[in-house]
């Protein structure tokens, strides 16, 4: 097809048809073509496939994004515990290699599928859309997934997810939203981990909370130790009641 | 490093653009990026560098436009630009603002043979 009229692929324009403007464009030598596509364009239907899965299914799937070691793994683990007698829980595990988190979420008796990145710094949508013909969620489930642990490039991949959650612990300090403003701008739910080691910490969870909203006012967030099992009634009462 | 995501993206992108035309070269490549797209350049370059290696777009000269941040406050309606995720409102102060240009990642034309 021309791009610039979007006329067929034989091109006769003197002869075959009139265009009411200016059609003066070569077809021989260069020729520009407007495109006007979004770079991430094959990612994002992707993902509006899997969020059409979702809803399809009543499935509540949260996308759980933070730095390494601020406690995803924990708190999915403690999460699990509480949740997986309300409903059914699935789990996908982004890591750039090993199946670690896949095998601490397996013995929390939950189905789960690894993803191994190999070099990749975050999921995108077609790894979702891969490891979900392979986990099957039944109907009305929970469905996490765990992110590589990343606080910058998995902020700009949409996997068809329903919250974009962002991790942050305590022992980060409290400035990692503005020094980090994009994550914390996508997402929808923030949950402030590791709250019991704030006494012995020079982070204020009031300062980090200010912060968060600072960079998104919209951020619903939720202060909770996954560890020490501080703050999960809330948190899971929402995800037991979110759509 | 998701700068190389995005540059493997605009390969792809860029190519069956190109083929769908019967094009074999593609000599200009113009790329739209918003300053808040969350994309540094010099990361993109070098991802570029190497994702166009043996593609149409090898030799293609590669033009970038940078389209900067404007945001409109939720609170007070200002429409103001935004250097940053952090702006808050210059006419009432408040924090709640949309940002409504800059974060553009757009391939906008190829130019082919």
């Amino acid at each position: 097809m021309c791009g610039t009229c979007g006329c067929g692929d034989r091109h006769h324009h003197e002869s075959d048809h009139e265009h009411p403007y200016d059609h003066s464009h070569s077809h021989e030598e260069n020729r520009m073509i407007v495109v006007e596509q979004d770079i991430l364009q094959r990612n994002n239907l992707l993902a509006e496939r899997n969020r059409g899965y979702f809803e399809a299914k009543n499935i509540f799937c949260l996308n759980l994004m933070s730095s390494p070691g601020s406690g995803k793994t924990t708190l999915l683990e403690e999460t699990i515990r509480q949740m997986k007698n309300r409903k059914p829980v699935y789990v996908i595990e982004g890591d750039q290699q090993t199946s670690n988190d896949a095998d601490r979420i397996a013995a929390s008796g939950v189905p789960v599928f690894q993803v191994n990145t190999g070099t990749g710094c975050h999921l995108e949508a077609s790894m979702i859309n891969h490891a979900l013909k392979h986990l099957n969620p039944e109907e009305n489930a929970l469905l996490f997934i765990e992110n590589v642990g990343n606080l910058v490039c998995p902020a700009l991949f949409d996997l068809g997810e329903a919250e974009k959650t962002v991790i942050v612990s305590t022992t980060e300090g409290d400035d990692k939203p503005l020094k980090y403003p994009y994550m914390f701008k996508e997402a929808s739910v923030c949950i402030i981990n590791k709250t019991d080691l704030a006494p012995y910490l020079n982070t204020r969870i009031d300062t980090l909370r200010e912060n968060c909203l600072k960079v998104n006012p919209h951020l619903r967030i939720f202060e909770v130790s996954a560890l020490k099992n501080t703050g999960m009634e809330e948190w899971c009462n929402w995800l037991a009641t979110a759509r | 490093m998701h700068e190389l995501s995005v540059a493997q993206s605009i390969v792809e992108s860029a190519e069956r653009e190109a083929r769908n035309h019967h094009a074999t070269l593609i000599e200009e490549l113009e790329l739209e990026i918003g300053a808040l797209a969350g994309v540094d350049w010099d990361a993109l370059d070098f991802a570029l560098e190497s994702a166009i290696k043996g593609s149409l777009l090898e030799d293609a000269r590669i033009i970038r436009q940078i389209i900067a941040g404007e945001g409109r406050c939720g609170d007070c309606e200002n429409l103001f630009p935004v250097e940053n995720l952090l702006s808050a409102c210059p006419v009432c102060g408040s924090y709640a603002v949309k940002i409504v240009k800059g974060k553009e990642l757009r391939i906008k034309s190829i130019t082919v043979k």
